[in-house]
Parts: structure tokens; sequence; C-alpha cells
């Protein structure tokens, strides 16, 4: 009788180590993350509008239909990415992800404080590597470290209704993801 | 043989225990750090590096990006005040008002996260939409037949979740505040 109340307490601790190492590892192991379903129409370090989410199709499970909405899949590994996003009238914000779709820094319009959004991504050993003149004069430049290599930019912009969704596209098809590369 | 009957108990055991906790925990949405107003959750950490390993493993199962905390946060309903499972047969008014927010908006989606289709090809309200009272509260009833006034049409679909998305807020980003002000009530109207 104790035998088995012992087999049976560890195949609940068993358990327990299963259920923990399952929820670590689904992240690595997901084949339909955000990244492996934007991957296939987003060229690398470019900025791609997405396609409005209509009751039969959208590329991504709870997107916001109010929102026109533009992605940048970033590769970091030759160089900083400059992103320019010109603000649309009403709202307009830019959430950069891991490869993981780790939400890691989002900014909007109104925190940017200006016409137009302009941020410098770099990995933290290129943020080291700048020049410390640079760095000074840099001051108003906002510099965000992404933790990965590869990772998302999604910049997003609300159409109050639906008769300004043109300006809010037209807004994002201004915006602009440029490859820095690494002058030697 | 007694060891191998054992060992089997314990293996089969570990699994069901296992694989049942995860499958549990994702297919519910469990997550730890929750702001909970009324019928409405919100995970604000979950738009943050400070997401816990539940979230982000339903995040990288479902294949869809957190609103990251900055840009705003979002709150999901299942179920009415009154802990009613949303039924898309059913009528449900969403009415009051929202905590201070730049802009909402708030759509409905089918558990999988799809929009759900419709007659009028309505699919959200957005705050500037919305068709207010005198007192600035509103009430958007949602239902799968016609209804006058602010209707966001179910399509009849067997469940269904509202997110209200709250931009450019102050919800969220002081987190261990519980009370965070006044979020629509929703209740049940009867079912067709």
């Amino acid at each position: 009788m104790i035998r088995a109340l012992l087999w049976i307490l560890s195949g609940l601790l068993l358990g327990g180590i299963v259920h923990l190492s399952t929820v670590l590892a689904m992240p690595q192991a997901a084949k339909q993350d955000a990244y492996s379903r934007l991957s296939p129409v987003t060229p690398v370090n470019t900025m791609v509008p997405l396609p409005a989410p209509t009751a039969g199709q959208a590329i991504m499970p709870f997107m916001d239909p109010a929102f026109a909405a533009a992605v940048c899949r970033y590769d970091l590994s030759n160089g900083s990415i400059k992103l320019t996003a010109p603000v649309s009238q009403a709202y307009t914000s830019v959430t950069f992800y891991t490869r993981k779709s780790v939400a890691y820094y989002a900014i909007n319009d109104r925190a940017a404080g200006r016409r137009t959004i302009e941020l410098d991504l770099m990995t933290p050993v290129q943020h080291a590597d700048m020049p410390e003149e640079e760095d000074v004069t840099a001051a108003d430049r906002l510099i965000i470290e992404s933790p990965s290599t590869v990772g998302l930019i999604v910049l997003r912009a609300l159409a109050p209704e639906p008769g300004l969704m043109p300006m809010a596209r037209q807004a994002l098809a201004a915006a602009k993801c440029e490859l820095q590369p690494v002058d030697q | 043989m007694r060891l191998l009957l054992g060992s089997l108990v314990t293996f089969l055991i570990a699994a069901a225990v296992g694989l049942g906790a995860t499958w549990l925990t994702l297919t519910r949405g469990v997550a730890f750090g929750s702001l909970n107003v009324g019928a409405w959750t919100a995970w604000p950490k979950s738009g943050s590096v400070d997401i816990d390993p539940y979230a982000r493993a339903n995040i990288a199962r479902t294949g869809e990006l957190p609103t990251g905390m900055g840009d705003g946060v979002a709150f999901y309903a299942r179920s009415d005040d009154a802990k009613n499972t949303f039924d898309g047969r059913c009528t449900f008014v969403v009415s009051g008002m929202t905590p201070a927010a730049r802009y909402w908006t708030i759509t409905l989606y089918d558990p999988e996260g799809r929009l759900v289709a419709n007659a009028i090809d309505r699919h959200s309200f957005t705050s500037d939409e919305i068709v207010r009272g005198g007192n600035g509260n509103f009430a958007i009833t949602v239902a799968p037949l016609a209804r006058p006034g602010n209707w966001l049409p179910t399509g009849g679909a067997d469940k269904f979740v509202l997110i209200l998305r709250l931009y450019d807020t102050p919800i969220g980003v002081s987190t261990g505040t519980t009370k965070e002000g006044p979020m629509p009530t929703i209740t049940r109207k009867g079912c067709s």
C-alpha cells in the first residue's frame, strides 16, 4: 500500500517537472509564433504594411482591426537600424518585439514628442562600440537596445473611424526601417 | 515485475498530470500579475520584459503579438459580470465608462482570436465612433440580430471574447494598483 502511494507520489512529482519543462520549452518549440507567421511576407530590414485582419483571414490572431499596421523584421548582425515613422493624425505607436514575441519596448507618438518618431535600434555591443562624441550629439536621439539580434518592429496607426483608414495607411507607408552599415 | 508495473504507473501519472496541467494553463490563459476589474482581466506585464513563462508560452502558441506596455493595455472578458460565459446567441450590454486613455477600442473575437463574420462587417468600435448618452456614458449592445445604437454583432458565434484596449493610458504602468477606476459593466439581457 505504502509502496503504491510512493509510486503515485513520484508520478505526481515527475508530472510537475514535465509541466514546468513543457511550459518553458513552448516558446522554443512553437512553429506558429508571430515571427514565423510574418517571416514569409516580410523581407528583412524593410518596413512592410500588413494586410488588415478580416473575418476570414488574419496574419496573426487578436489584431486590432481599428489599426493600420506595418512590420519591420530586423536583423542587426550587419549593423544597426534607423527607424523613421511620421506620426498619423490620431495615434501612432511603435512596439519592439524579440524573436520570441516579448514586447521589450513600446512608445507612442506623444511620448516621442515630435512629428516624426526617430529611433535607433542596436545590440548592446553596437551601442557600446559607438564613438563617444557621437553619443553626446545623440542626446536627443532615442537609442533602443535590442536583447536579440533578430526581432520585429511593429508600427501601428489608429483609424478612429473606418473612413480614416486610408490616412492611417498613408502615414505608415512613409515609414522607413533602414540598415546602417558599420563603417570601418 | 512489480518494479516495472510501478514505474509504468509513475510515468503514466507524470505524463497525464504534466501535459494535462500544461494544456489547461495554456488554453485557459493562466498568467500571473493579472489586473481584475469586474468581468475584465488584463495582464499588463505581458507587454514587457517582465512577462511570465505562462504568458510567454501562450503567446508562442497562439502566434499573437501582445500590446506593449507604453502603447496600451488590453482587457479581456469571456463572461459577463454574473459569470455567464459569452454566447453569440445571447444579448449582452456593455455600458458605463472607461478609465482615462487617449483612445480605446472594443473588439469581438472568437476564442481563437479571429474576427467573426457578420452582415454589416462590424467587428469593433473605437472611442471616437461610439454614440454616447448625455452624461458621456455609452452602451454597446452585443447581439446576434440588429439593434439600434451601438450594435456589435456576434455573428451567432458559439463563444466569443471581448477585448477592450486602452491606448496611451496610465493604467497598468503603475503596477500594484487595483483601484483602476471605472470599467464598463457587462450584463446579459436574454438569449434567443
